[in-house]
C-alpha cells in the first residue's frame, strides 16, 4: 500500500518547514507481473518518478534534481518495462543490472526502486540526511536494489564489463542483461573509454550503454566547457553498436533499449536529452546543476507536474489499454 | 602445495605460482592484468585458466573497476599491475569501486619500491603502503620473501574478506622463511629474538635487518630483535608493543617513505601507548633514480649496513631510563 507514498513528510520527521501538498493520484503502483505497460502508462509513470524526485529535493535541500529529471524517462523505461528485475529478491542471479553511472541522478533511480518496493516509500524524504540509506550517491552496502557505488564519473562502464565477464563465466551472459547509465561528464572522463574498449574487445553482447546527453555541466554547457562531439560515432568507433535517440520519446526509448538486447555486441544509445526537463523554469537552463530548488521553485515545479499527471490520469482513463 | 624456495626469488614469483593454486582450489578466482603480465606473473594463471584472465591492456582504472563489477558479481578478482599504476594511477577507482564497496578484492601489486630499478623515479613506488594505509577498509600486505608471499596470497583467499594490498617486488630476494608458513598469522612475527633494540621491517628490509642484526651483534654486542611486519594493517598492535616494551627503542626500516608507512604505523601506536624513541629509515622527501636494484637500495642507504648504523645511532639516544614492561603475559 503506498497511499501516503506523496505525501508530505511528518514534520518530526525531518524537522523541515517545507510544505508540499499531496500529490492529486497518490496511487502509482508497479505494473502487476506479466503486465507490459502502455506507452502512455509509462509516461504517467516517468511523471510520478519526477513528482517523487521534487521532494526528496525539497526536503533535501542537496542534490542534484535537473540531472535527475533529465534522466527521468530513460530510467521508467528501464525499470518499469524493459529490466528483468524482482523488487522481493533484489540479489536473484539472472536478474539484468542497472548501473547508474552518472550516480549524481540517485534521487531518480531511489524513486524508481521505492515505487516498485525495494524499500518503504518513505524512506526517499531521508534522502541525503544523517540515519538515511539513501546517501548522497548510490551505495550498494546501504540500499537494496544498487548494484555498485558509483558517483565519480568514468567508473561506471568499467564496471558494468566488469559484471558482464562475470556473468559470462556463469553462464548467464544470454539471460541477463547489463545496463549503465551515464552522463556528460562520464563521456569527457578518460576512464570511460578504457571501458568501451574492453567491451568491444571482451566481445561483451549482453552491455548497454547509454548516453544522458544533456548538454549541460556544472560550468557551463557541453560546447564550452569541454565539448563531446559526436558521441555515437565515438561509441561506433570503438565497435560499438551505437545509435542516437530522442531521450524524452517513451516510445524510442523502450525500443531502442529491447532492440539492445539482441544486437551481439555491446550497444550505446545516445539520448538527446533536456536538463530538468519536465519542469519548465529548468529545461534546458544551465544553473541548475547540483542546487536544490528553493522552496517556491519546487513548489512551482510541483504544480506544474501534478497537473501534468491528472492530464495523464485522464488520458489514461478515456483511454483503451493498449497492452 | 607448492615446495619452498632456498634460492633468493622475487615475491612476484610467489604472486604468479600462489595463484595458480588459488585457481585450481577456487572457480571464483579471476585474475586481471594491465598489460605486464608477465612482469606481475599472473601470466601464469592467465596460461592455465585463460577463461577466468582478463588482460585490460594499459588501462589501469578501467581494470579496477571491472574488478569491482566482478566482485559484486560473486567473484574473487586478483587484480595486478605495478604498485604505482595500482595506487596512484587509480586510485579512485580502487577507493569507490573496492574498498567502499566492501568487495572482496585483492590488489597484486608488484614491482615497489626503489629496487624496481633501472626505469626510474617514475615507476619506482614510494608511497604506495601510505596511501593504501589511508584508504578506509583496506587491509595492506608486505611479505618478506618468496615463501611468505607464497602463504600471502594463499591466505587472501582463505581469511579475509575485506578488500586488500599486497606488494610483491622485482629483484631475486633472499629467502627469510625456510618453510611456506601456513598462514601469516598476525602479520607480525618475531624473526630474532633480542633485548637491547627492536627493527620492525617489511617486504626486502627483513633479511637486511637480520644481516644487520648480525653485524651488530658480532661488532657492538647490541642484541637487536627482528620483527617482520608483513600486515601493515590492520597492525598487530599487541605484538609491536610487546617488542617495544621489552626493548624500549626501535628502529624501522622500509623501501618507501618514510611518511605514512611502517614507520608510522608502529610510530602512531607507540605514541599512544608506549611512547619510546622510534627512529626511521627510509625515503626522505625524495623521489627515486634510475640504477640496478642493488645501486639504488645502496643510493637510498636501504641496506644492512643503513639499518645497523640506524640502529647504533639509537642505542645512544636510547633512555637511560627503561620503562616498566608493558605486557606482563
Amino acid at each position: 500500500m503506498r497511499s501516503s507514498s506523496l505525501t508530505a513528510p511528518e514534520p518530526d520527521e525531518r524537522g523541515s518547514d517545507v510544505h508540499l501538498k499531496p500529490v492529486p493520484d497518490p496511487t502509482p503502483q508497479p505494473p502487476a507481473a506479466g503486465h507490459q505497460p502502455s506507452i502512455a502508462e509509462l509516461e504517467r509513470y516517468a511523471t510520478v518518478l519526477r513528482i517523487n524526485c521534487v521532494r526528496m529535493l525539497a526536503v533535501a535541500k542537496s542534490g542534484h534534481l535537473d540531472s535527475s529529471l533529465s534522466a527521468a524517462d530513460i530510467v521508467t523505461a528501464l525499470y518499469y518495462r524493459v529490466l528483468r528485475h524482482d523488487p522481493s529478491n533484489p540479489k536473484w542471479p539472472e536478474r539484468d543490472r542497472f548501473v547508474l553511472s552518472k550516480g549524481h541522478a540517485a534521487p531518480i533511480q531511489y524513486a524508481a526502486l521505492a515505487e516498485h518496493g525495494y524499500f518503504p516509500h518513505k524512506d526517499l524524504m531521508g534522502l541525503r540526511s544523517i540515519g538515511s540509506h539513501l546517501q548522497g550517491h548510490p551505495d550498494m552496502t546501504r540500499t537494496p536494489g544498487i548494484e555498485v557505488s558509483t558517483g565519480s564519473l568514468g567508473q561506471g562502464l568499467s564496471m558494468a564489463v566488469g559484471i558482464c565477464l562475470a556473468l559470462r563465466l556463469d553462464g548467464l551472459h544470454e539471460t541477463a542483461h547489463a545496463f549503465t547509465l551515464m552522463s556528460d561528464g562520464d563521456i569527457q572522463e578518460g576512464e570511460s573509454w578504457e571501458g568501451a574498449a574492453a567491451a568491444a574487445h571482451f566481445g561483451i553482447p549482453n552491455l548497454t550503454a547509454i548516453v544522458d546527453y544533456n548538454h549541460l555541466q556544472t560550468d557551463g554547457t557541453t560546447e564550452e566547457v569541454m565539448d563531446t562531439g559526436d558521441v555515437r560515432a565515438k561509441f561506433e568507433a570503438f565497435g560499438w553498436d551505437a545509435i542516437e535517440i530522442d531521450g524524452h520519446d517513451m516510445e524510442g526509448i523502450v525500443e531502442a533499449l529491447e532492440r539492445s538486447r539482441s544486437v551481439g555486441r555491446p550497444a550505446a544509445i545516445v539520448c538527446q536529452t533536456k536538463k530538468g526537463r519536465g519542469v519548465s523554469f529548468m529545461e534546458g537552463r544551465f544553473g541548475f546543476h547540483g542546487k536544490p530548488p528553493s522552496q517556491e521553485q519546487a513548489q512551482e515545479a510541483m504544480d506544474e507536474l501534478e497537473a501534468r499527471l491528472q492530464e495523464q490520469n485522464r488520458e489514461l482513463e478515456g483511454a483503451p489499454s493498449d497492452g | 602445495m607448492a615446495e619452498a624456495k632456498t634460492e633468493p626469488i622475487a615475491t612476484r614469483q610467489a604472486y604468479g605460482d600462489a595463484l595458480v593454486e588459488l585457481g585450481e582450489r577456487h572457480d571464483d578466482v579471476v585474475a586481471l592484468d594491465a598489460d605486464l603480465a608477465v612482469s606481475t606473473q599472473s601470466i601464469k594463471f592467465g596460461k592455465k585458466f585463460p577463461d577466468r584472465f582478463f588482460n585490460c591492456g594499459a588501462a589501469e582504472a578501467g581494470m579496477m573497476s571491472m574488478s569491482c563489477g566482478l566482485a559484486a558479481t560473486g567473484k574473487v578478482p586478483y587484480a595486478s599491475t605495478f604498485a604505482i599504476f595500482a595506487t596512484a594511477r587509480s586510485y579512485d577507482q580502487v577507493r569507490v569501486g573496492i574498498a567502499h564497496n566492501r568487495l572482496k578484492v585483492r590488489i597484486g601489486a608488484s614491482h615497489g619500491g626503489v629496487s624496481l630499478g633501472e626505469d626510474g623515479a617514475t615507476h619506482q613506488m614510494i608511497e604506495d603502503i601510505a596511501l593504501m594505509r589511508a584508504m578506509p577498509r583496506m587491509q595492506v600486505v608486505v611479505p618478506a620473501d618468496y615463501n611468505q608471499a607464497y602463504a600471502a596470497v594463499i591466505d587472501s583467499y582463505e581469511r579475509f574478506e575485506e578488500p586488500m594490498y599486497m606488494r610483491f617486488g622485482r629483484p631475486s630476494t633472499p629467502i627469510v622463511y625456510d618453510e611456506i608458513p601456513e598462514t601469516l598469522g598476525e602479520g607480525v612475527d618475531v624473526l630474532r629474538e633480542g633485548k637491547d633494540i627492536s627493527i620492525f621491517v617489511c617486504g626486502h628490509m627483513v633479511w637486511r635487518a637480520l644481516e644487520a642484526a648480525d653485524s651488530l651483534a658480532r661488532e657492538d654486542g647490541i642484541e637487536a630483535e627482528v620483527v617482520n611486519v608483513s600486515i601493515i594493517k590492520p597492525l598487530d598492535t599487541e605484538a609491536v608493543l610487546k617488542s617495544l616494551a621489552k626493548t624500549g627503542v626501535a628502529v624501522t626500516a622500509e623501501e618507501h617513505r618514510v611518511v605514512g608507512g611502517l614507520a608510522d604505523a608502529v610510530r602512531e601506536v607507540a605514541a599512544e601507548e608506549h611512547p619510546v624513541p622510534i627512529f626511521a629509515l627510509g625515503m626522505q622527501d625524495e623521489f627515486g633514480v634510475s640504477g640496478t636494484a642493488e645501486a639504488c637500495m645502496e643510493h637510498f642507504g636501504l641496506t644492512a649496513s643503513g639499518i645497523a648504523d640506524r640502529a647504533r645511532e639509537a642505542m645512544i639516544k636510547k633512555p637511560i631510563v627503561s620503562h616498566a614492561p608493558f605486557h606482563t603475559g
